[in-house]
């Protein structure tokens, strides 16, 4: 997105923002909504450590940062291009030709265009809840740690955007893509709360490694902890998350290119 | 200078049919086969044809939205799909069937913020809307969410949204559809206003010949994806013989028929005191037939019946052996 587009963005974004917030009981309803959904994710790890004392050799403190660090990533994709998904209305809908005359990146007038202001409750919610958890959990304050607690839930962002922009794009071939997309967005939220440990060893190497949820918490939560990885990872894992979100970001990129490529020569 | 160059611009469609429980044969289907069409600046083309006939594939190929399958293609000296976005912003594309507006924004808003999609100065934005709004009557609904507005009312927001960057071209995909005669009758006499400025080419295509006739001095009918016909309506008139009709009333049925070089009789009604004559123009004229007729009968009304345009291009629609006649 070139400076101009993005100022384009901001201005779209704003304007919707302005025409959500004149339905002010409405607003205020969708924002309690949104920060349900964040309570019901953290209720769900707790609930879980009602009937067990650990978690694949992991405490209720330090689970609950796992997960309060994916539900702030995710919140985060969520309110940046959750709205993606609705890629399918604009293709079945033709909507799309009319967004390809316009001269902005696709992607940014998808985003912009239907964002949902009310996510934000959402983030709030997670970013003042992780500040608890943090504490809670034990984590040093140093400068190294406010800093991995800075970058983690941006880089766990950018890798659920990446998840969010991929699994959208199977619309272009196929547009009753929805129950796709969800399993991949929520049910990458749902594993990347919890350590990977839990999982067996085809689920891990495939979501954990190959799509990269295990940056999203559960290595810079070990980090955070000073601990090491019981299945014996190396610590630097806990660091890589920038790394890993990059990877996601590229690949979801050349997905979402051959996608904008195959509806134009199709038409369908 | 041409602002629109295609050579033998195609465009393949791969439909699948159903053979079997889970087997589907594919099929190409060429919906655009092979266009050459050269169109300079300020001209106003319509572009018609029957459903399917490739009017909208072809308009999406010039905007960019989709890639030819074969041929050249260039508007305003860019490549559409390569270049889309620095194309994006040297035209104008008005859809008859989806908005281009924001639907929950008011119109007032929508304009606003196209000015920041197309980064169009302030100074510049504001001389063009307030044109629109003065030629299209706006003011009553500029501040009415799109969502709420009428169909008419709607199509005048989205034609102000389509020029308010100043476009060189403008693509219009049947703008006229769905609206009721004063809105038609406003939109098209927008749209001459702005032809007759003769700064923006304007593309058009439409089922209403209606804004052929009153907008449109060159005509491009497709067919099965080839042009059929590139000229004027007179020409296309000339080229299949459409003929001006007269028809009169007469006191007494006439003793004998009316012989003359390029009258036809076509029908005779009322015991024969009413008759259609067809008029090859090129031959006869109205008034000689008239003339000649009161000299044998008793003229009680007379009325000349311009060509239906309607009826020409049915004709041409429906002669599906490939190119006509030269």
């Amino acid at each position: 997105m070139g400076s101009a587009g993005f100022t384009a963005y901001r201005h779209i974004v704003a304007a919707q923002v302005r025409g959500q917030a004149q339905y002010r009981a409405s607003f205020a309803i969708d924002l309690v909504g949104s920060v349900m959904f964040g309570v019901i994710d953290l209720a769900s790890v707790l609930v879980l450590f009602r009937v067990v004392p650990a978690l694949g050799g992991f405490a209720l403190g330090e689970v609950f940062l796992m997960a309060t660090l994916a539900g702030v990533a995710f919140a985060l994709a969520d309110l940046a291009v959750g709205n993606v998904e609705r890629l399918r209305v604009y293709v079945r809908s033709g909507l799309l030709d009319a967004v390809l005359v316009r001269p902005l990146g696709v992607l940014t007038q998808l985003t912009a265009i239907d964002v949902a202001p009310r996510r934000v409750g959402r983030v709030v919610f997670g970013v003042a809840v992780l500040a608890l958890a943090a504490s809670r959990a034990g984590v040093a304050v140093t400068p190294l740690s406010l800093a991995l607690l800075l970058v983690t839930p941006i880089a766990g962002a950018v890798i659920f955007s990446g998840i969010f922009v991929a699994t959208a794009t199977v619309a272009f071939w196929w547009i009753e893509s929805g129950e796709i997309a969800n399993g991949l967005t929520y049910g990458g939220l749902n594993f990347a709360q919890y350590p990977i440990t839990i999982y067996g060893a085809i689920l891990r190497r495939l979501f954990a490694y190959a799509i990269g949820f295990a940056f999203v918490a559960y290595y810079p939560a070990l980090a955070l902890l000073d601990r090491a990885d019981p299945l014996g990872g190396p610590a630097w894992l806990g660091y890589a998350p920038p790394a890993a979100a990059a990877l996601v970001a590229g690949g979801a990129a050349l997905v979402w290119r051959i996608g904008v490529r195959h509806y134009r020569s199709t038409g369908s | 200078m041409s602002v629109i160059e295609t050579r033998g611009l195609r465009r393949d469609f791969t439909v699948r049919v159903k053979a079997g429980w889970l087997r589907r044969r594919t099929r190409v289907v060429a919906a655009v086969d092979g266009i050459d069409l050269t169109v300079e600046r300020g001209e106003m083309l319509g572009y018609i044809g029957p459903n399917g006939a490739g009017k909208s594939t072809t308009l999406k190929m010039l905007t960019g939205v989709l890639s030819p399958s074969g041929g050249q293609v260039r508007v305003c000296g860019l490549t559409p799909v390569a270049q889309r976005t620095r194309l994006a912003r040297r035209i104008g594309v008005v859809f008859g069937h989806r908005s281009q507006l924001w639907w929950d924004l008011p119109l007032a808003e929508s304009f606003a913020l196209l000015r920041h999609v197309y980064g169009v100065p302030a100074g510049d934005h504001a001389g063009r809307l307030a044109y629109a709004r003065r030629m299209l009557e706006l003011d009553a609904f500029l501040d009415t969410p799109v969502r709420q507005l009428s169909l008419g009312q709607r199509m005048r927001g989205e034609l102000t949204a389509a020029l308010l960057h100043g476009p060189e071209i403008l693509f219009l995909d049947e703008p006229t559809i769905g609206l009721d005669v004063v809105s038609k009758q406003a939109v098209r006499a927008f749209l001459a206003t702005l032809g007759a400025a003769g700064d923006t080419t304007i593309v058009l295509t439409t089922h209403d010949l209606a804004d052929i006739e009153r907008l449109c001095r060159r005509l491009i009918v497709i067919d099965q994806g080839r042009i059929v016909h590139d000229g004027s309506l007179d020409e296309l008139h000339a080229r299949y013989g459409s003929r001006r009709r007269l028809v009169v009333d007469l006191d007494e049925p006439l003793a004998a028929p009316l012989v003359a070089p390029g009258l036809t009789v076509e029908a005779v009604q009322a015991d024969g005191r009413r008759i259609t004559y067809a008029l090859d123009g090129a031959v006869v004229t109205a008034g000689d037939v008239v003339r000649r007729l009161t000299e044998v009968a008793a003229l009680r009304d007379i009325s000349v019946l311009e060509p239906d345009i309607e009826d020409v291009v049915a004709r041409l629609y429906t002669r599906r052996e490939g190119p006509p006649p030269r």
